[in-house]
Parts: structure tokens; C-alpha cells; sequence
């Protein structure tokens, strides 16, 4: 654990008594009180996640814009300076390098949030991309801490705690505020499911916010409740729905690809082949027997296997059994019979869509 | 500190063994493996008439983030179990040692004497 690294927040989470676990090279908190009490905190109120692992990378210069379309899934050729847009990088064969948010701050400088186990194999994937580019490439994580702040309180707790008033930010758009002298970049954005707030700023600015927000009742949430949220609003999460082995399209994330457009990016030509015939694809499903299916546990139908669980638990808000899982078509149609096998009992359940909850974002 | 309780037999694997008379045992977890598991949300266990076998698992223990298998402490057949963890799981977090999982006849009341006693699993668990 002595050579993990550690957010600025690191001594308050230890003095708040969170179980630490390591995760992407960090040492984390996984749970402060319990999972369930912050996951309904983010559900029915306000939560806030020290995020300061994940990874930022600017990518700047003349061809800034130009560059980005070449290595990113979605368009930001139309969005508007002050816009932040969802995407992924790919390989050459249409697997995923990573999932992402871009911040376009003007069309010759871009901010690249990245998952936190993946931002040194970005940044050399991105480099080694940008040779016929004329761009600059930083990997500024360091720089970067953040705190998410999430859950429909989210806007009335930063009003009323920083005096800062975010109403008039848009649904993925960022700004700029100051808060007692410190400079915070803050998006509406999350991983929740929830309408919230990303606040990107310095270890000072972050350590000083994260106490103010303490001692107002937002309940401080681990990465198990970070989980637990943006699976029931079926997020993907790098590793699991997504990776160097999975498309975007065996994902169900063509939503966020622009194969229809004629901008040339990595990767298009082998989603477009693969669109031809999809193999298999990631599904809900909701078991109808008592019991939990876990990441990893395999699916059946007629006692061969059709796939696996890719993520699963016993839905906190929901109180059913349900998992987003890989399956192999032509099973990934809805109300498929399906049997997982957990542990060694073959346990019944149904295919499904992947709206386990109504997302409550403020767009 | 993880909580003990005098006169009962502990294996390895954290669970507890209580002789009642007639070579019937109540099985459970300790105090230690609920700490370690924390909000228990679903317990899933055999059925009455089926039979276990000492070191072999029969049934799991599951919190939100993971399942943690139950493995028999002894061998034999399930004469009762706890139903009511099925609708309140959590009361094993509340109290392990009262809320057991499994009433077994022995096949082999000798395989109690490879348990941990109190003192043995209090170092184990160190």
C-alpha cells in the first residue's frame, strides 16, 4: 500500500474512517458508513466523490479540433466552446482505448478527462497518433484534483455552500468561477445517473471546498456507492462494458459514435464492418428468482452458453436483481429466457432494455 | 474487536459450530466474518433434507459489492434453516451469533475436535 498514490484529500478520507482500497494505482476510499446510505444520498439528495484520480489531458494547437475528430467516437466539430461531449477512443479494430469526456474550451484547445487506470497508456496512444498533427499534448493529472458533486440537491447545496450559482449551466456545458480567490473549472456533468456538478481545481481550492460541503451535510461517497449509481443508470465502466477486447457497438454505445458522418476517425472502418453482423451485444438483465448475479458469472440458454455478466448486483434503488451482461446474438432480444449460473445454481431470469431507472438529469 | 462467544467450535473459514444434545449443531457465522463482509443484502442457503460436507461450501453470504461463500464447518443433514435472514438479512451484521444459519444432525461428531477452540480462532483472527 506505501507505494500507492494519493489525492489531496487522502488525510480526510483516513480521518473520516473510509475502508481504503487500492484502485488504478490510488489509494481510495471504497465506503465511508455504508453503500447503501451513500447511494441514497446521491439518489434522493446530495453526495460528494473525491474523483482527483482521473486523468486530464489538454490537447492544444492549430490542429486541435481536426485532431480530435481523428481519435475521438463523437463530433465536436458542432459543439460549442464552453460544451463537454461523451466518447471513446479506438484501435484500428474498433476496440476501446478508453471512454472519456471532452471539455471544448474553443476550437484550438480541448480538455480530455480520462479514467484514472488508463491516463498513462492515453496519453502515449494519443502522442503517438498526433505525428501528422500540429498539436501539443500535456498530461496535466497532476494538476487537475476534482470533486463530484451529485444528486438533485446538488445545484442548491453549491449555491447555498459556495455562493456560487450554477442554474444557468446547462446539461454538459462547463464554466468558470472563482471561489475565495481560487480559480474552479465546473461542469455539469457525472457518473451518477443524477443531475450534479463536476468541480475541477487546485489540491488548496479542492481541500477547502470538500470541507465546506462536510460541514453542510453532503454525505461524502466512496467508489462502491460510484459504482453501484452509474450501473443503474447503465454507465459503462472501462473493464467491464467496454475495453480493449469490446466495440462500442458490442457496447450498445453507437449512440455516442459518429459512423454516419463522413469525418474519418480510428477505428470507423472496422465498426462499420462489424456493424454488418454484430455477434454479440451488452444487455439488461433482470433475474426472477431471489439471488444476485455478479460480474463474471456466466449466462445460458438451453444449457450452452451465451455470454457472461459484465456488471450485476441486488439494485440499491430498485431492490431487484439486475445486470448489464455481454450476450451473444440472436439472445440479446428482450424477454429472452436465460439462466446465469451462480455459483452452482442455475438461476432463471429475462433479458431486458438497459433503462433500469429513470435518469434525472436537468437538460 | 471482533466479538466471541464461550463453548462454541470455529473453523477457519469463520464460521461458528453450537452443540445443542443428540449430535444436532447450529451453524453460523462470526463476528469477525460480518465486520469483514459489512451491510450483509442477501444470504443464500440449502434447503432442509439436503446434507453438507465439512469443508465444502453450501450456500454464500453476499454484501452490496461481493458474495463471500459459506464453507461447512462439519458434515450432515439439514434439519432446519434460519428463514428468517431471507427477508432480513441484515440481522446477521446485528447479531452473528444468534442469528444462525443451519441446524444439522452430525454425520461425525468427531470432526468437531478439528475446529478452533475460543482461544485458538482469537489468535487466528489476530
Amino acid at each position: 500500500m506505501e507505494n500507492l498514490k494519493k489525492t489531496c484529500l487522502h488525510e480526510k478520507h483516513i480521518q473520516l474512517g473510509a475502508k481504503m482500497e487500492e484502485f488504478a494505482g490510488f489509494n481510495m476510499p471504497i465506503l465511508y458508513q455504508n453503500i447503501k446510505t451513500e447511494h441514497l444520498a446521491v439518489r434522493n439528495n446530495v453526495g460528494m466523490f473525491d474523483v482527483s484520480h482521473m486523468g486530464e489531458v489538454i490537447v492544444k494547437g492549430k490542429d486541435a479540433l481536426k485532431f480530435v475528430e481523428y481519435i475521438f467516437t463523437n463530433t465536436v466539430e458542432t459543439l460549442n466552446d464552453g460544451q463537454v461531449m461523451y466518447g471513446m477512443l479506438l484501435y484500428d479494430n474498433g476496440t476501446v482505448v478508453d471512454d472519456l469526456l471532452v471539455y471544448r474550451l474553443n476550437s484550438e484547445y480541448f480538455l480530455l478527462v480520462v479514467n484514472a487506470s488508463n491516463v498513462a497508456k492515453d496519453y502515449n496512444w494519443i502522442v503517438e497518433q498526433s505525428a501528422n498533427f500540429d498539436v501539443l499534448i500535456q498530461n496535466v493529472s497532476d494538476d487537475y484534483q476534482e470533486i463530484a458533486v451529485q444528486g438533485p440537491e446538488a445545484e442548491n447545496t453549491i449555491k447555498m455552500v459556495l455562493d456560487i450559482d450554477l442554474s444557468a449551466l446547462e446539461f454538459f456545458y462547463f464554466a468558470n468561477y472563482e471561489y475565495n480567490h481560487h480559480h474552479l473549472l465546473i461542469s455539469r456533468t457525472g457518473y451518477t445517473g443524477e443531475d450534479g456538478f463536476e468541480i475541477y481545481a487546485s489540491e488548496e481550492a479542492i481541500s477547502e471546498i470538500w470541507d465546506l460541503l462536510y460541514n453542510n451535510d453532503v454525505v461524502p461517497c466512496g467508489l462502491g456507492a460510484r459504482d453501484t449509481l452509474r450501473f443503474e443508470a447503465a454507465l459503462p465502466f472501462y473493464g467491464h462494458e467496454i475495453s480493449d477486447k469490446i466495440s462500442p457497438l458490442e457496447a450498445g454505445l453507437k449512440y455516442f459514435v459518429k459512423l454516419d458522418s463522413d469525418i474519418d476517425f480510428i477505428g470507423k472502418q472496422a465498426l462499420k464492418e462489424q456493424e454488418e453482423n454484430l455477434a454479440r451485444r451488452v444487455v439488461g438483465i433482470e433475474l426472477t428468482e431471489k439471488s444476485i448475479p455478479r460480474e463474471g458469472y456466466l449466462v445460458y440458454k438451453d444449457n450452452q452458453e451465451i455470454g457472461y455478466i459484465t456488471t450485476g448486483y441486488l439494485s440499491i434503488s430498485l431492490d431487484k436483481p439486475i445486470a448489464m451482461a455481454m450476450i451473444n446474438r440472436p439472445y440479446t432480444k428482450k424477454n429472452t429466457e436465460i439462466m446465469v449460473k451462480v455459483r452452482n445454481k442455475m438461476v432463471p431470469g429475462l433479458t431486458r432494455d438497459k433503462k433500469f431507472l429513470d435518469k434525472k438529469y436537468a437538460k | 474487536m471482533s466479538k466471541l462467544v464461550e463453548g462454541l467450535y470455529y473453523s477457519k473459514s469463520h464460521e461458528w459450530v453450537k452443540p445443542l444434545e443428540d449430535d444436532v449443531v447450529l451453524v453460523g457465522i462470526t463476528d469477525f466474518a460480518q465486520s469483514e463482509l459489512g451491510d450483509v443484502v442477501f444470504v443464500d442457503l440449502p434447503e432442509v433434507g439436503d446434507t453438507v460436507s465439512a469443508e465444502v461450501e453450501f450456500g454464500a453470504v453476499e454484501s452490496v459489492k461481493a458474495a463471500s461463500d459459506l464453507i461447512a464447518p462439519i458434515s450432515g443433514e439439514i434439519l432446519e434453516v434460519n428463514d428468517e435472514l431471507v427477508g432480513e438479512p441484515e440481522l446477521l451484521n446485528k447479531d452473528p451469533y444468534k442469528n444462525w444459519l443451519l441446524k444439522v444432525k452430525l454425520e461425525n461428531p468427531d470432526e468437531l475436535s478439528e475446529l478452533l477452540n475460543i482461544e485458538e480462532y482469537e489468535a487466528f483472527i489476530k
